[in-house]
């Protein structure tokens, strides 16, 4: 009895540090921001209770809109992700020369560090000199120049591209090690039995693959919806809020105005949308991992 | 021939289809590299120009050497975003390797809760807890200094890195550790001189990753955090090309590649590794 109770207390101190600091840097503040949203607190000395001011205001605000965009953006971004991320994944699934070296060229968006990226994406959506605008003058598609970021319909399309781009090698790596998962000897008994490459990919393959899918649209949504340098540097959620997310409108609201008490109500939303998501990823795996083991 | 190289053998058709397929679809992955690549052998008279022009006619690597004399401070971002992502790499890993031993080895009350606790710290980001989490920073007395840019960014790359962790040493068999107890070792003795060793390439995956992550981060904590360019990481000492006029794009674009190679160097070298925390990590739950 003494063995397992040291036991019990060694396995306590082991985790202690890792809980003391998430406790300290995570949980407390999830508890601030809750206090401070009903506040209005600012740079102001004093700080007074204000109810659910703060609530009422966003409700009779644009937020509305705001958080109906922020949904729209994500669905397209994770549907766009995991569209070509499957692609990617059967692709570089194949067994052809090149593979290995075709795997490492998946990786860069991923690796490098995002804002990089994200410059080098506002400078082909220049609509004087970048990239995209220029090609398609040249090839005659379009008669003037396009400036990508500079039109409403335009950047919010433009955004989402840039946080599929980095999103996809994840996605890709993710569901190419998931296929590679796959016991071989299902495709050499398919095979043996005359089943095509096609049908095979059909039977085999993709039905293996649904868990895996399911689990990454999740992570991919979870993230997508924190999605905040892609916006912030592209457009800083402009032209006239086009593309500001839930995400963008509490940085401007707290930390470009300053005025804590209304961007805190706003976190507040979008913690409880987290919530549920993380809620529904839980259920969603356990369940998956239920239905594997019977 | 053996079954399995018969079963992958394609037929010519198959392999055109293959290699289009991965074309376009790296053609996508890679083009703003290619583009960026190429804007930065650019002379800046031919980037504002127009019609557009995809080859840099008469380029040179001209803007490789004046981005240090435009930004002065440029080496000096590097060395911060390798100076912050390393200590908060340390730092995670000390945090990280008792608990994830804790949560392979020992079932306790609450211990089951307590994981899916660290896992939904993982969905939020950074950007939500951002007022408050200033406001900590500030009451700490770190805002403007590396601390502000270190102790947030820690936080939020632990849970993954001891769901990875665990993972990988939930695989090494019991019966090592119960050996070592039944000799007489002390449980900091076993996870110290047994388990460790063991574990070793699961922690080198986990460094690799939580340095990758820590580099990504930097930007909003930064942005947040910190207004003084000695401890500017390289995501925001970039802005510095943005003139007043204009941006100062093949600058812009060559002090990106200088500060991302020996990333992408070191990347490159472990890209193994990055797979198999993938792998363990994801796949097999």
């Amino acid at each position: 009895m003494s063995v397992r109770r040291s036991t019990v207390i060694f396995a306590w101190l082991l985790l202690l540090p890792a809980v003391l600091y998430v406790t300290v840097i995570v949980a407390y503040p999830l508890v601030d921001t809750f206090i401070l949203s009903f506040t209005d607190a600012s740079l102001k000395k004093t700080t007074n209770w204000v109810g659910t001011a703060n609530y009422e205001k966003i409700f009779n605000g644009t937020f509305a809109q705001v958080i109906i965009r922020t949904f729209v953006w994500t669905a397209f971004s994770v549907a766009i992700k995991m569209i070509i991320g499957t692609f990617g994944a059967v692709m570089l699934n194949a067994a052809v020369p090149g593979r290995a070296l075709f795997r490492v060229l998946t990786m860069p968006p991923w690796i490098v560090p995002m804002a990089i990226g994200i410059f080098m994406w506002g400078w082909m959506y220049n609509g004087q000199f970048g990239m995209i605008s220029g090609m398609l003058q040249n090839l005659g598609l379009v008669d003037g120049p396009v400036a990508f970021l500079a039109h409403g319909s335009t950047a919010f399309w433009a955004t989402i591209i840039t946080d599929v781009w980095i999103g996809v090698p994840l996605v890709t790596l993710y569901l190419l090690a998931s296929m590679q998962a796959i016991p071989q000897d299902l495709y050499e008994a398919a095979w043996t039995d005359g089943a095509g490459r096609f049908y095979r990919f059909r039977r085999i393959t993709l039905p293996l693959l649904v868990p895996a899918m399911i689990t990454m649209s999740m992570l991919s949504l979870i993230a997508t919806f924190n999605s905040f340098d892609i916006i912030w540097i592209l457009t800083q959620g402009g032209p006239n809020g086009d593309t500001t997310t839930m995400i963008i409108d509490t940085y401007r609201t707290a930390i470009g105005s300053k005025k804590y008490g209304e961007g805190a109500a706003r976190a507040v939303l979008i913690c409880i949308f987290l919530s549920i998501f993380c809620i529904a990823y839980f259920r969603v795996t356990h369940r998956l991992a239920s239905g594997e083991s019977r | 021939m053996s079954q399995p190289a018969m079963i992958n053998r394609y037929r010519w058709y198959e392999l055109v289809g293959i290699y289009a397929g991965i074309f376009v679809f790296l053609t996508f992955i890679l083009a703003p590299f290619v583009e960026g690549f190429l804007v930065s052998l650019k002379p800046l008279a031919l980037l504002f120009s127009s019609p557009y022009r995809f080859w840099p006619e008469n380029g040179s690597f001209e803007a490789y050497r004046t981005m240090w004399v435009s930004v002065p401070g440029f080496a000096r971002y590097i060395f911060n975003s390798f100076f912050i992502s390393t200590i908060v790499t340390a730092v995670v890993l000390v945090l990280v390797v008792p608990s994830a031993y804790a949560f392979a080895r020992f079932t306790f009350r609450g211990s089951g809760a307590l994981l899916a606790a660290f896992l939904a710290v993982n969905m939020f980001s950074g950007a939500v807890l951002l007022i408050p989490l200033f406001r900590l920073m500030r009451s700490f007395g770190v805002l403007n200094t590396y601390f502000a840019m270190i102790v947030p960014g820690v936080a939020f790359l632990i849970p993954s890195a001891i769901w990875l962790l665990r993972t990988y040493m939930m695989r090494i068999p019991r019966e090592l550790d119960e050996a070592a107890f039944v000799d007489g070792a002390s449980h900091f003795y076993t996870l110290r001189r047994v388990i460790l060793p063991i574990a070793m390439p699961g922690i080198t995956v986990v460094a690799i990753t939580t340095f990758i992550g820590s580099y990504a981060q930097q930007f909003i904590f930064a942005l947040t955090f910190n207004s003084k360019s000695e401890y500017m990481p390289l995501p925001i000492g970039l802005y510095a090309y943005f003139g007043r006029q204009e941006v100062v794009w093949n600058e812009l674009m060559a002090a990106s590649f200088v500060g991302i190679a020996p990333a992408v160097v070191l990347i490159f070298l472990m890209q193994r590794y990055l797979v198999a925390g993938l792998t363990a990590g994801a796949v097999k739950q």
